[in-house]
């Protein structure tokens, strides 16, 4: 497979993320904040991102494969469980905690900031947590 | 503001869009940066995320210097609060099997059940998170 689009992908990513406002944090608790002094800046960043999946994803996997890769490497569950929806409660509450979430993390680890560095840190920490975690609860 | 409360927003989310597509039409990827993440460290395939990541960084760059938008804020959360919000996120992520862009801005895309249990579900938590530690906790710092 090859690699190099995946570097175009970043780079747009990383551009969607800093121009949007989504990497400042403050603006992301202000969005979150619906009952308060609300940002509603980020609606558009949604709705902008997703109104391109939503038309443009059947057009891609109407092909039988990708341009570069043998297959489409797609999540193969489709039932609803606990880990989905305890997983996304988790993750909810971090992201209402300080307003970041992965992406805008990672790209903010630019900026040198000390909070930035320290999410990171947690956030993989917190990855290899749950993995173990797992492994514990299911025996395997 | 029209530029900065519409339409920088806007065209920032059309260009994940479009990042996103990018990656599933070329080598069939979703562009859920949990994952990305987390398999550059302990994934098979590490070279692509790994690109992914160095592009990350390059359009974060391109805004701030080449387009000249300023930095944002540090935030202004205390340290253990901002290490708690990190574990949670990673916890939470790989649990629930992605974020805010695998499973809100793909999986969406896609009209995957599961991921929009997942976006309703870390949105409302989202909100509900914040507006405890807003009216009940007293704000923040």
């Amino acid at each position: 497979m090859k690699a190099w689009p995946a570097l175009i992908s970043g780079v747009l990513f990383g551009l969607g993320l800093t121009l949007s406002g989504m990497s400042d944090p403050a603006k992301v608790l202000g969005f979150l904040d619906i009952t308060g002094a609300w940002i509603p800046d980020l609606i558009f960043v949604m709705g902008g991102a997703v109104v391109v999946t939503f038309i443009l994803t059947p057009w891609v996997l109407r092909r039988q494969a990708p341009l570069m890769a043998s297959a489409f490497s797609l999540p193969g569950k489709q039932l609803l469980d606990r880990r989905l929806v305890g997983g996304a409660v988790l993750f909810g509450i971090g992201w209402g905690l300080s307003g970041y979430c992965p992406g805008p993390a990672l790209v903010s680890l630019l900026y040198g900031y000390e909070s930035t560095l320290i999410f990171c840190l947690a956030m993989f920490a917190g990855m290899a947590l749950e993995g173990k975690l797992s492994q514990t609860l299911t025996g395997k | 503001m029209v530029l900065t409360t519409y339409l920088l927003p806007l065209i920032g989310g059309i260009l994940l869009g479009l990042s996103a597509i990018w990656l599933l039409l070329t080598l069939g990827r979703v562009a859920g940066i949990s994952g990305i993440a987390w398999g550059s460290l302990a994934g098979p395939d590490r070279g692509w995320r790994w690109l992914f990541l160095v592009g990350l960084l390059l359009g974060g760059l391109l805004t701030h210097t080449v387009i000249g938008q300023p930095l944002p804020d540090e935030s202004i959360a205390p340290t253990w609060l901002i290490a708690i919000s990190g574990l949670l996120v990673g916890i939470g992520t790989r649990m629930g099997g992605g974020c805010t862009s695998g499973h809100g801005v793909c999986g969406l895309g896609r009209r995957s059940p599961r991921s929009v249990t997942a976006t309703l579900t870390f949105m409302t938590l989202g909100i509900i998170t914040v507006f405890i530690m807003q009216n009940l906790m007293g704000g923040r710092g």
